[in-house]
C-alpha cells in the first residue's frame, strides 16, 4: 500500500508543489475537468480557442496596421503586437483563474483533503492548453511573413513561456490564497491585468521607454518577467521576419535568465504564503 | 505496532461571523482593532484518544457536538488550533458522500476524479473500475452526466468509489444512510469486510442501532469534549440515557 509506513503523518500538512508533482495523475484529471466544464454544451468546444485568437489577429492587422498605420514605426506591426498579446493572454488567463481557483473549488476544499496547490497549478495548465491554439495562429502569421528563426531564438521562446508559466503559478498561489480571506483579491488582480498590457512592450517598443525615461526606470522595467517574456517572443517570432534594421533590447538571453530568476522568486514567495494560509482554507472559504 | 490514529489535546475554534472584505478589516485596523472582528466558537477543546489498527470506532453525539469537526481534523481538511493529530498509513476521508463529484462530468469521469482524490493511482483505478461500477449497479448510466442521476444512483456510485480505495484508515460521515435496503445491506457487508481485512474505520452516524452492531468502540462527544469512551453498545446506551 502506498504511503504505508511505520512513521506517523500529520494530516493536512503536505509537501506543497512537490505533492502536485507526485499526484500528477490527479492534476491531469482536474485540468480535464476544468476544460470539460468550460466547454459544456458548446458545439465548437475547444475549437473556440482557435477562432478567438484568429479574429484577434485579423482585427489587429487591419485596424492598427492598415487603418491607423501604426506599422510605419514598427515593421510587421500586427505580428509584433500579436506575439506580445499571446504572452499577455496566457499570463492574464493563468493568473486570474489561479486567483479564483481555491474559492471556485470550495466544494472540494471543504470536504476532502488534497494538496490545494493542485488548483492554481491546474489553472495555469488550462491556460497553457488555450495558449497552444494562439501559438498556432502566431506561427501561421509568422510563416506568412517569411519566418526563418534560428535555434537560439526558438530556445528564447521556450524560455519566455517557462518564465510566464512560473510567474503565473507563483503569483496565482499568492493571490489565490489571499482571495480565500479577502475576495477583493480577485478584483485587484483583474485591475492589475489591465495595467500589465501597458507595463510591457506589447503595443509600443522598448526604445520609447529608453527615450522617455531615466536609465534606472528602464532597468526596473526590464526586471518585470512578463516584459522579458514578451521581448523573448518578439525575438523568436517577429525579429526573424523583419528585413530592415530594428533594435532589440541588449543581452536578451541574460535578461531572460534574470526574468526566470524573478519568476522563481515569485514562486517561492507564493508557495510560502500559500502554505501559511492553507490551514484555514477549509473553514474560511 | 502503535495506534493507527493518535489525537492529543485537540482544540478547534471557529469564527462565527466571517468577514471577506478588505474594507471592513481596514476600518477595523484603523479604529485601533477595537472589538472583535469575528466572534469565536470552540467546536472542540482538549480532546484526546487513540484508535488501534483494525478497530472500528464510532464517534457519537448530538448535532453540534463536534463529531464532524473531529473527523475533518483527522482527515486533514482543517488543522487544529492546539494539540496534535497523527495517523499511520493511507487515510481516505469521506466526509460527505459524493463530495468531489462534479455534476457536469459523466459517471465514469467522476469515478476517476474521485478515486484519484481519495489517493488511488491510475493503475489502481483502471484495475478496480469494473468492480466499482458493478458494486454500484448502475452500469447502464455510467457514461451519463452525473447531474441527470437520481440521488440514489449518485450515492451508490460515490459509495462504491469510496469502499474501493483500500485505505488503511477509512473515515466516514453519515455514509451509511445510503440507498435502499438491499444496497444498505451490501454496504454494511463491505464495511465488515474492510474491517476484517484489518483496516481501521472511524464512523460518524446517528443510526445508533447500526453503530451498536458494527462498531467495536464508541467515543461520545458533547459540547466539544469526550464524555464517554468504551465498547460501542455501552456508548450507545450511555447516549440514549441522556
Amino acid at each position: 500500500m502506498a504511503n504505508s509506513t511505520d512513521t506517523y503523518a500529520v494530516p493536512g500538512v503536505g509537501a506543497g508543489l512537490l505533492d502536485v508533482y507526485r499526484r500528477r495523475f490527479l492534476l491531469k484529471l482536474i485540468v480535464r475537468k476544468e476544460l470539460r466544464v468550460r466547454y459544456r454544451g458548446s458545439v465548437l468546444g475547444l475549437a473556440w480557442s482557435y477562432v478567438k485568437p484568429l479574429v484577434q489577429y485579423v482585427v489587429l492587422f487591419f485596424a492598427l496596421g492598415i487603418v491607423l498605420r501604426v506599422g510605419d514605426q514598427i515593421p510587421n506591426y500586427a505580428l509584433y503586437m500579436f506575439s506580445g498579446v499571446i504572452v499577455i493572454n496566457f499570463f492574464t488567463e493563468a493568473f486570474s483563474n489561479a486567483t479564483r481557483s481555491i474559492v471556485s473549488n470550495a466544494a472540494l476544499v471543504k470536504k476532502i483533503y488534497l494538496p490545494r496547490e493542485l488548483f492554481p497549478v491546474a489553472s495555469v495548465w488550462v491556460a497553457a492548453v488555450h495558449f497552444l491554439p494562439q501559438l498556432v495562429v502566431l506561427l501561421a502569421a509568422a510563416l506568412l511573413n517569411g519566418w526563418h528563426p534560428d535555434v537560439m531564438q526558438l530556445f528564447g521562446a521556450l524560455l519566455g513561456f517557462v518564465i510566464v508559466a512560473v510567474t503565473a503559478t507563483g503569483l496565482g498561489l499568492l493571490a489565490g490564497a489571499i482571495n480565500v480571506f479577502f475576495r477583493d483579491a480577485e478584483n485587484i488582480v483583474d485591475m492589475l491585468m489591465m495595467v500589465i498590457t501597458w507595463t510591457s512592450p506589447v503595443l509600443y517598443d522598448w526604445t520609447m521607454i529608453r527615450r522617455l525615461a531615466a536609465p534606472w526606470v528602464l532597468f526596473v522595467y526590464q526586471l518585470n518577467p512578463i516584459t522579458v517574456a514578451v521581448e523573448l517572443f518578439h525575438w523568436a517570432f517577429w525579429y526573424p521576419t523583419v528585413d530592415r534594421p530594428v533594435e532589440l533590447p541588449p543581452h536578451l538571453l541574460i535578461t531572460g535568465f534574470v526574468g526566470l530568476g524573478m519568476a522563481a522568486l515569485f514562486l517561492v514567495i507564493g508557495q510560502l504564503v500559500f502554505r501559511r494560509l492553507e490551514g484555514h482554507f477549509a473553514q474560511e472559504v | 505496532m502503535g495506534a493507527a490514529v493518535i489525537v492529543k489535546g485537540l482544540k478547534k475554534t471557529f469564527n462565527l461571523r466571517h468577514s471577506h472584505s478588505l474594507k471592513e478589516t481596514l476600518v477595523w485596523l484603523v479604529k485601533g482593532r477595537k472589538g472583535d472582528l469575528t466572534r469565536k466558537f470552540d467546536a472542540l477543546h482538549d480532546v484526546s484518544f487513540e484508535i488501534q489498527p483494525g478497530e472500528t470506532v464510532a464517534l457519537l453525539g448530538f448535532n453540534g457536538s463536534g463529531k464532524s469537526t473531529l473527523l475533518k481534523l483527522i482527515s486533514g481538511v482543517i488543522l487544529p488550533d492546539k494539540g496534535t493529530v497523527r495517523t499511520k498509513g493511507r487515510v481516505a476521508g469521506l466526509i460527505e458522500v459524493g463530495a468531489g463529484f462534479h455534476p457536469d462530468l459523466s459517471g465514469r469521469e467522476n469515478v476517476y476524479l474521485n478515486a484519484a482524490i481519495l489517493g488511488m493511482t491510475e493503475q489502481e483505478i483502471n484495475d478496480k473500475f469494473d468492480d466499482i461500477v458493478a458494486f454500484s449497479e448502475i452500469e447502464q448510466f455510467i457514461d451519463t452526466e452525473v447531474k441527470f442521476y437520481s440521488s440514489g444512483m449518485f450515492l451508490r456510485l460515490a459509495f462504491a468509489v469510496a469502499v474501493h480505495t483500500q485505505p488503511d484508515i477509512f473515515l466516514v460521515d453519515e455514509i451509511l444512510a445510503v440507498g435502499d435496503e438491499p444496497f444498505q445491506k451490501k454496504c454494511l457487508a463491505k464495511i465488515k469486510q474492510l474491517s476484517d481485512e484489518g483496516r481501521t474505520l472511524v464512523v460518524v452516524s446517528h443510526d445508533l442501532d447500526m453503530i451498536a452492531r458494527i462498531c467495536d468502540r464508541g467515543v461520545v462527544l458533547s459540547d466539544g469534549t469526550v464524555q464517554f469512551e468504551g465498547p460501542a453498545q455501552e456508548a450507545v446506551a450511555w447516549l440514549r440515557d441522556r
